[in-house]
C-alpha cells in the first residue's frame, strides 16, 4: 500500500505483548481452552492466529486446533473493484460443529472481511460461537461488527492507511500508520 | 501478472503463466469439492449458458455443477429441445442468447472453429467445451491439474498419448498445454491416425507403443471412435487392442509408478483393459472431480471479478 509513513503504532515488543494479553484474554474469557479452534483469516491473521496458539500452549499445555481461512470467494466487491484478487486455499481440516471459533485477523476495519469470514465458516458447520480477536482496530465500521479482543484501538482518519508488517510475511514486525497518497484502489 | 483473457477457446493463446493461475486457482477451488455445503455466494445472479450442439455427459454436468458451486444461474440448451432443430443458425442462436443478458457461454460444437466464432460475435465470455477436431481446453486443463495433483512438478516428466490422435481435440490441447508446462510429449498411434504436422510442435511421433513406454510417467489412452474402422483406417479393432491397448501387464514395461488417464467415455477393453482401467494407477475418476474444480476456477477468472491487474 502506497503512503507516507506518519508514525510507528506497535514496534516489535509492542505486538508480542498484544498478543500475549489476547492469549489469556481468550483462556480467561472462555474459561480455560475447552472446544476451542483458532482460525486465521489470510494472509496476516494465519500468522497471528499462530503465535496465539504458541501462546496458549506456553500458559495451558493445550495445542489448539488451527485453521486457515481464505475470503475471497466471499467479497461482496469482486464485481466492482475492477482487480482480480487471487483466490488461495482455505484449511479447516476439523469439525467445527458445535465449537468456539476464536476468528482472527490483523485490522478491523470496515467490518466488511469478517462479514465474509462469518460467511465462510458458516458454510463449514455450525460452530457454538464465534469470537474475533484482532491486533488493530483502526474504526470505520460500516457493519455491526465488533471484536472480542483487541491488541490495540488506533482512531484514524479515512485519509489514513494502517498497514501491519509481520515477520513471517514481510521479514519485518511493526505496525504503522500511513497518509494515503492520493486516490488509491485498496483493497 | 494481468489476467487478461476474456474467453478460454484454446490453450496456444494462454502463456505458461496463465496456465499456472488457472491451475493454481482450481487447488482452493477443488477444497470446496470436498466439503459437506459446497455452495457459495460468489458468482450470484450471473448466468452461464451451456449450448451444446454434441452430445456430452461429463463434460456438460461438469460445467453445470462448476457453475452452481459458484453461486451462478445455468441454462440449458440442448440441441434436441431448442429452435436449433428448426434450423436456427449458430449465430442467430448466439444473438438471442446475447439479448438475455448472460454473461458466460460455454460451446461445444461439431464444427471447428464455432468457439472462435461465437467469441467474436458475443460480449459475453465463451468457453469451449469442444470444437470439431480442433480443442478440448478445459479437458487438457483437468489433465494438467491432474498430473500435477499425483506427481508433482510436470516439467521433464514424459507423457505418452495412445490412441486416435488424428480425430482428438483432447490430444491437440493436452499435447499443447503439457509442452507448454515442459513435458516431454509422445503421441503414438497408427499411420492413419496420427497427423505427421505435430511434429513441427517438436512433439515425437511413434506408431510403436511398447518401445515408448519405458520411463513414461503419464500414459494417456484416448477414446477409439469405432466407427473410424469402418471407413478403413486400421483393420480390426481385434489388432488395434493388441497393438494400442493398455492394461496392468503392458503398463508395467514403463518400469515406474505411471499413472493412467483417459479422458472419458472408455471402450473397456478396447483402448483400456477393464483390470487396469479400475486400478490404483488409474486416475479416471480423479479426472472427472478434477474437472469441475478446474472449470470451477475458469468461470471465476472470466466472470468472477473484474479483468486486468491480479491481486494477491
Amino acid at each position: 500500500m502506497e503512503g507516507t509513513p506518519k508514525n510507528k503504532i506497535m514496534d516489535k515488543d509492542g505486538i508480542r505483548r498484544a498478543v500475549s494479553r489476547i492469549s489469556h484474554e481468550i483462556v480467561e474469557k472462555n474459561k480455560g481452552t475447552k472446544d476451542l479452534i483458532l482460525i486465521g483469516i489470510r494472509t496476516r491473521g494465519v500468522p497471528l492466529a499462530e503465535r496465539i496458539r504458541e501462546k496458549i500452549l506456553e500458559i495451558e499445555d493445550i495445542n489448539l486446533p488451527l485453521g486457515l481461512l481464505d475470503i475471497t470467494l466471499y467479497r461482496d466487491d469482486l464485481s466492482t473493484i475492477g482487480v482480480q484478487p487471487v483466490v488461495h486455499e482455505t484449511k479447516v481440516p476439523f469439525s467445527i460443529e458445535g465449537k468456539t471459533v476464536i476468528l482472527i485477523d490483523d485490522v478491523l476495519f470496515t467490518g466488511r472481511t469478517v462479514r465474509a469470514a462469518l460467511d465462510a465458516l458458516i458454510d463449514l458447520g455450525r460452530p457454538q460461537k464465534i469470537q474475533l480477536a484482532v491486533l488493530v482496530d483502526r474504526g470505520h465500521r460500516e457493519l455491526p461488527i465488533r471484536a472480542d479482543y483487541v491488541g490495540k484501538n488506533v482512531p484514524t482518519s479515512s485519509k489514513e492507511i494502517i498497514s501491519v508488517c509481520l515477520e513471517e510475511i514481510d521479514n519485518n514486525e511493526e505496525v504503522i500508520l500511513l497518509e494515503k497518497s492520493k486516490e488509491n484502489n485498496s483493497i | 501478472m494481468k489476467w487478461k483473457p476474456k474467453d478460454l477457446l484454446d490453450l496456444d493463446n494462454l502463456t505458461t503463466e496463465e496456465i499456472e493461475h488457472i491451475l493454481q486457482t482450481a487447488k482452493p477451488m477443488r477444497e470446496i469439492l470436498s466439503r459437506p455445503i459446497k455452495k457459495l455466494p460468489t458468482l450470484r445472479g450471473k448466468s452461464v449458458v451451456l449450448l451444446f450442439y454434441e452430445s456430452s455427459t461429463r463434460t456438460r454436468t461438469s460445467f453445470e455443477s462448476a457453475a452452481k458451486i459458484l453461486g451462478a444461474d445455468t441454462t440449458n440448451f440442448t440441441v434436441a429441445q431448442s429452435s436449433i432443430t428448426k434450423g436456427e443458425s449458430l449465430l442467430d442462436t448466439a444473438k438471442t442468447i446475447q439479448a438475455m443478458n448472460v454473461d458466460l457461454v460455454v460451446v461445444r460444437h461439431s464444427s471447428s472453429g464455432a468457439a472462435d466464432f461465437l467469441a467474436d460475435t458475443l460480449k459475453a465470455s465463451v468457453i469451449n467445451g469442444g470444437d470439431g477436431q480442433h480443442a478440448h481446453p478445459t479437458q487438457a486443463l483437468l489433465d494438467l491439474f491432474t498430473i500435477q495433483e499425483r506427481i508433482g512438478d510436470i516439467k521433464g516428466k514424459k507423457v505418452v498419448i495412445v490412441g486416435d490422435i488424428i480425430h482428438s481435440r483432447v490430444a491437440r490441447s493436452n499435447a499443447i498445454g503439457l509442452q507448454k508446462m515442459g513435458a516431454d510429449v509422445t503421441l503414438v498411434g497408427p499411420p492413419t491416425l496420427l497427423p505427421t504436422e505435430m511434429s513441427y510442435l517438436g512433439i515425437k511421433l511413434s506408431h510403436d507403443l511398447d518401445k515408448e513406454l519405458p520411463g513414461a510417467d503419464v500414459v494417456m489412452a484416448l477414446r477409439l471412435q469405432l466407427e473410424r474402422q469402418q471407413s478403413g483406417l486400421f483393420p480390426s479393432i481385434r489388432e488395434y487392442s493388441k497393438l494400442y491397448g493398455l492394461s496392468v501387464d503392458r503398463i508395467k514395461k514403463t518400469g515406474k509408478q505411471t499413472i493412467v488417464m483417459h479422458p472419458g467415455p472408455m471402450n473397456r477393453g478396447v483402448e483400456i483393459a477393464s483390470d487396469l482401467a479400475d486400478s490404483v494407477q488409474s486416475v479416471i475418476e480423479k479426472q472427472v472431480t478434477n474437472g469441475v474444480a478446474i472449470r470451477m476456477a475458469l468461470i471465476y477468472l472470466l466472470i468472477g471479478g473484474g479483468t486486468g491487474n491480479v491481486v494477491d
